[in-house]
């Protein structure tokens, strides 16, 4: 075990530092980034100024490595356009994503998972044809459009949510219905799939054999092994709920992490970019090593493999 | 020249396609999205309106449900006065090249990658795993933002970076079913009369991935789509005055207080069009068989 998990740690490592290069590397893509802050309206002495400022003089390696030193220590660089630290900017907006982000991934998991079991028990009966119907339409509606469509509903005609921020918790309810619904669909294929699987296995129909009662035999035998693949796949929609959330929070004007990268990108505030990219790339590694961990922990099988 | 020991052959073909005609979700979601593509390819001749020719005297008008509707633009017009049927009509278009677009970019850098770890595992394996996995810690919608906005936003840009986003579950698919083949007799059969590693990884492997691939690419396609869509929405995709859906809502969204149709039509076509993408998917993966599942 402890193998394992040392192999698995090393990779996240190696996966963050190529990481680090990539969202330090992005901003360098249109050439010059002391002309992309500058703007179009600046002038080449504006952008000898930022280029002074912020170093792009220096050698490239130079500047990562420094900038690493920065990230390492808590320092994420200073915005351009609020001239403060990003750490400050992204801490006061970091809050609202997380709380909208977890409340999203419980009530999709809340759905998906008992609609998952009654979909597998019942097998191509109306229960199952409906939760994946449900699911089909969940994965071809835009998340944006929902979300506009429901402001319009129940913002606008009927009045029962505000239709733009998190003043209150209404502000939630329409975002985290939407985000939910977002990741629902996945979550509840699997479930349903695993269920199938173990459902016919061996030790389900011992276990009904020797007269277990039918719900004892789903969440004790079948739930428990049915689980692996839902563990992987939550870190994965949970990184993908976080980064999702860009989208979302713009439609609904929430002021989370999403909406200043967004706006960020619009002014050509590119350290703040950088710092999100890098935040959200660094949450999803240690979701999935930890996903992979707990795997290991409640299957021994996995533990032997290669990480 | 291959040996064909239990290699699946062109005879099969039949049987598939009768197999695929017995399957809703490809009869459904195939015979929808022909429909789409139809209207795409021949949408001068569908819709007759230029979709963007402005006319700021007939602008806002409603669709043909609603009052004050005019028979000239039966779904009404936008902001600018621009016919809202032909803009629906050749947003088809862009819909559906750059989901197409990005398919194929993503297929062949995900292939490639696939067959190559698949086949000769190792540090290659590792090497490309890696990759896989970093690729996989990208947050995709930022990343692909921050693209388009520091190259430029164009069509191209957009399909490019997409498609450099949008090659892992092509690389991921194309590993797993190339080291199940890798050990089959039919490889080694072409490998023992001395076929070069290349020739049997592309003439006898590759050939072998189509049903898997193809079950791939119609994911990423309506994964494209959509991304598409959310990017154009955000302002950092199509530029205007190019019919895009997502644009479309965009623009609509000044006036969703009062005319909300300018979102609901365009959403819905992007709902139907993403709808029948996933159908015809699943409908494949079911009739392909067990390696694309």
């Amino acid at each position: 075990m402890l193998g394992f998990v040392v192999r698995r740690l090393t990779v996240a490592l190696l996966v963050a530092v190529a990481v680090s290069w990539l969202s330090f590397g992005l901003i360098f893509m249109a050439g010059d980034p002391a002309i992309a802050i500058a703007g179009s309206g600046g002038s080449a002495a504006d952008a000898a100024a930022v280029r002074e400022a912020y170093g792009f003089d220096r050698p490239i390696v130079v500047q990562y490595l420094d900038w690493v030193t920065g990230v390492l220590g808590g320092d994420l660089g200073r915005s351009v356009y609020f001239n403060m630290p990003v750490s400050e900017i992204v801490a006061a907006r970091v809050k609202v994503t997380l709380l909208l982000g977890f409340l999203s991934f419980a009530l999709a998991l809340l759905v998906a998972v008992p609609l998952g079991v009654v979909a597998a028990m019942f097998r191509n009966s109306i229960v199952d044809r409906l939760a994946l119907g449900f699911a089909v339409l969940g994965q071809a509606i835009p998340s944006f459009w929902l979300g506009l469509m429901l402001i319009v509903v129940f913002g606008v005609w009927y009045g029962i949510v505000p239709i733009s921020g998190t003043d209150t918790w209404r502000g939630y309810i329409l975002p985290v219905l939407v985000l939910s619904y977002y990741a629902m669909p996945a979550m509840m294929r699997v479930t349903r799939s695993g269920m199938i699987d173990v459902l016919d296995a061996d030790y389900v129909r011992t276990a009904r054999a020797k007269g277990l009662p039918g719900w004892l035999v789903i969440t004790r035998h079948a739930l428990r092994n049915a689980v692996l693949p839902l563990i992987s796949l939550s870190a994965v929609q949970l990184g993908v709920l976080l980064s999702g959330s860009i989208v979302i929070e713009s439609v609904f004007a929430v002021n989370g992490m999403g909406r200043l990268a967004w706006e960020s990108l619009l002014r050509s505030d590119l350290p703040v970019v950088q710092a999100i990219i890098l935040i959200l790339a660094l949450i999803y590694v240690a979701l999935t090593t930890l996903s992979d961990v707990i795997n290991a922990l409640l299957d021994p099988r996995i533990r032997g493999r290669r990480a | 020249m291959s040996l064909a020991i239990e290699t699946p052959t062109r005879s099969n073909a039949g049987r598939l396609a009768r197999r695929a005609l017995r399957n809703t979700g490809v009869v459904v979601g195939g015979g929808l999205l022909l429909v789409i593509v139809l209207v795409a390819v021949f949408a001068p001749l569908i819709a007759h309106a230029d979709p963007t020719a402005q006319n700021l005297a007939a602008r806002l008008l409603p669709p043909f449900w609603m009052d004050r509707s005019v028979p000239e633009h039966f779904l009404g017009t936008d902001h600018l006065g621009r016919d809202y049927f032909a803009r629906l009509v050749y947003g088809a278009r862009v819909s559906l090249g750059v989901g197409l677009g990005v398919a194929a970019v993503g297929g062949l850098i995900g292939v490639t990658l696939g067959l190559f770890a698949g086949y000769f595992g190792g540090w290659v394996d590792m090497v490309i795993s890696f990759v896989i996995t970093t690729r996989l810690a990208l947050p995709i919608v930022l990343v692909a933002l921050a693209a388009v906005a520091l190259g430029g936003a164009s069509l191209t840009t957009l399909v490019l970076v997409l498609g450099l986003l949008l090659w892992d579950r092509f690389a991921v698919v194309t590993r797993a079913a190339t080291q199940s083949l890798a050990n089959r007799d039919f490889v080694a059969g072409s490998r023992a009369i001395g076929r070069a590693e290349i020739g049997v990884l592309f003439g006898e492997i590759l050939p072998n991935l189509r049903g898997a691939v193809i079950v791939v690419a119609t994911l990423e396609v309506a994964n494209a789509i959509l991304l598409e869509a959310a990017l154009s929405f955000l302002g950092l995709g199509v530029r205007p005055p190019t019919p895009s859906w997502g644009l479309m809502i965009a623009e609509g969204r000044e006036n969703i207080l009062f005319d909300p149709w300018l979102i609901a039509l365009p959403g819905s076509c992007l709902c139907v069009l993403v709808l029948a993408v996933n159908l015809l998917g699943d409908g494949l993966r079911d009739i392909t068989g067990p390696v694309t599942r």
